[in-house]
């Protein structure tokens, strides 16, 4: 694998986006203040949005190409994606939920072997037969995470899917996500406002604000940990449940 | 009573559901998740057949469909039989009235299910079509049969547009609205009566079912 995920956007309808950076293999963060036009970059990759102009490949594949009018559909694009809602198919079991995106060529049990194999790795096998309406929060997320991941995707996407949980879920979480990614070595790119979910998971940084990238870099440009840049919106990570609708 | 009328007119509506439901849940799908130049168009022209008098759209229809017509006269080239004051046209005449009520109440219950969990199911690999039939239609079931229940029931008591399309043929399209109006005519009041408390029961219940089915939304 290894491919790196090239971005180069423009969205100029309503919103204003012109980002330009390189998700090599690894966790990139995407970090800004909220507005920054961070989950429209993410889903302008994943191919949920259009963008205006501009290219975006993933090693020799092309995804988009305004000049040559490339535009591969998100379902053959082969990314995961991880909703900060989770979106999770509340009419189907954890099992089926996970299944969802593997290779339909595939035997139903197998298919069905594997979705439980992963539940059982995230920790969650009890919820194979349950629907997601009577999850915790935890445990939605989990499951969420596993769907995403069992699709063998090409690039990983996150969108702030952890913002919803109190600080022990989020570390563990986070620890379980780092262990996949070593494994599936693909460009992958999350995105946060917290700075310490940012440092425990990702390498390298780019630094969003007012739709446009101020700073690439390693993660150490974030700043010391606990350091505090008062343009981002920072609130302490267990008062985030109280804030969130 | 005779009840040839009233086992016509189910049949008859049976088949019209069946038929409004493939267009019309294909129209509310297109409406509700694309857009494309003349979409308002279309909507308006699905929802006429709710404000258009029954004539109208029955004069419409046998323009349309007439034995003249190209569409009516390829259709008796290859069936044998023209389409209008037949069976055929009695199903048409249904289908058209229910139509607007699927294409609405089907579009509605579409666009009531969350557009993260389609675009999630895409991110997933899944096509627009198998995105459409794993996750939005089945999210919007309840919206959609109650939908198609009051297709049903519009396409049980179809009078007008019937008469115009199909005639009053006793035994061929005679439906029981039609069957009411000629015993009326006929001072037969027990037969219009015993045929208007049957349509009255199925039409109460089918609204019943509808309100089971949309009311009560389930709270997650």
């Amino acid at each position: 694998m290894s491919a790196e995920l090239r971005v180069s956007i423009r969205i100029a309808n309503g919103f204003a986006l012109d980002v330009d950076f390189d998700v090599p293999p690894g966790v990139t963060v995407l970090f800004g203040p909220s507005g920054a036009g961070k989950s429209t970059t993410l889903a302008a990759i994943a191919g949920l949005i259009r963008p205006t102009s501009g290219r975006i490949v993933l090693g020799d594949q092309v995804w988009f190409d305004a000049e040559t009018r490339t535009d591969v559909p998100v379902h053959r694009r082969g990314v995961a994606f991880l909703f900060q809602s989770l979106a999770l198919f509340p009419h189907m079991t954890a099992a089926s939920n996970v299944a969802y995106g593997m290779d339909r060529a595939l035997d139903r049990d197998v298919r069905r072997a594997r979705a439980v194999a992963l539940l059982e790795r995230l920790r969650v096998p009890h919820l194979a037969d349950r629907r997601p309406p009577t999850f915790s929060g935890g445990e939605a997320q989990r499951v969420a995470l596993a769907r995403a991941l069992a699709t063998s995707p090409r690039a990983i996407l996150l969108d702030e899917p952890f913002s919803a949980l109190d600080r022990e879920l989020r570390v563990e979480l986070v620890a379980d996500l780092r262990a996949f990614v070593r494994e599936l070595d693909v460009p992958v790119l999350f995105v946060t406002h917290h700075r310490q979910e940012a440092r425990a998971l990702a390498e390298r940084v780019v630094i969003l604000e007012g739709g446009r990238v101020q700073r690439v870099g390693a993660i150490d440009e974030l700043g010391p940990p606990g350091g505090r840049d008062m343009s981002f919106d920072e609130t302490p990570l267990d008062a985030d449940r109280m804030l969130k609708p | 009573m005779d009840l040839a009328p009233l086992a016509l007119s189910l049949q008859i509506a049976t088949i019209a559901t069946i038929v409004a439901a493939m267009v019309g849940i294909g129209i509310a799908a297109l409406l509700a998740n694309t857009r494309f130049p003349g979409r308002d168009l279309v909507d308006v022209v699905v929802t006429a057949p709710i404000v258009l008098p029954p004539t109208v759209l029955g004069y419409y229809l046998l323009v349309a469909l007439g034995r003249r017509s190209f569409v009516g006269h390829a259709f008796e080239a290859i069936f044998g039989s023209s389409i209008v004051f037949t069976r055929t046209g009695a199903v048409v005449a249904a289908t058209v009235g229910a139509l607007p009520l699927v294409v609405k109440s089907g579009r509605a219950a579409l666009e009531g299910v969350d557009v993260t969990l389609v675009r999630a199911a895409r991110t997933l690999g899944a096509g627009p079509t198998r995105a459409f039939f794993t996750v939005q239609l089945p999210l919007a079931a309840r919206g959609v049969v109650a939908a198609l229940m009051l297709a049903f029931a519009r396409s049980l008591g179809d009078f007008g547009i019937t008469l115009m399309v199909a005639g009053d043929i006793p035994g061929e399209t005679q439906t029981a609205s039609l069957a009411i109006y000629d015993a009326i005519q006929e001072h037969r009041d027990q037969a219009a009566l015993g045929m208007v408390v049957t349509l009255t029961a199925i039409a109460i219940a089918i609204l019943y079912g509808v309100n089971k089915l949309t009311g009560g939304r389930d709270v997650r």
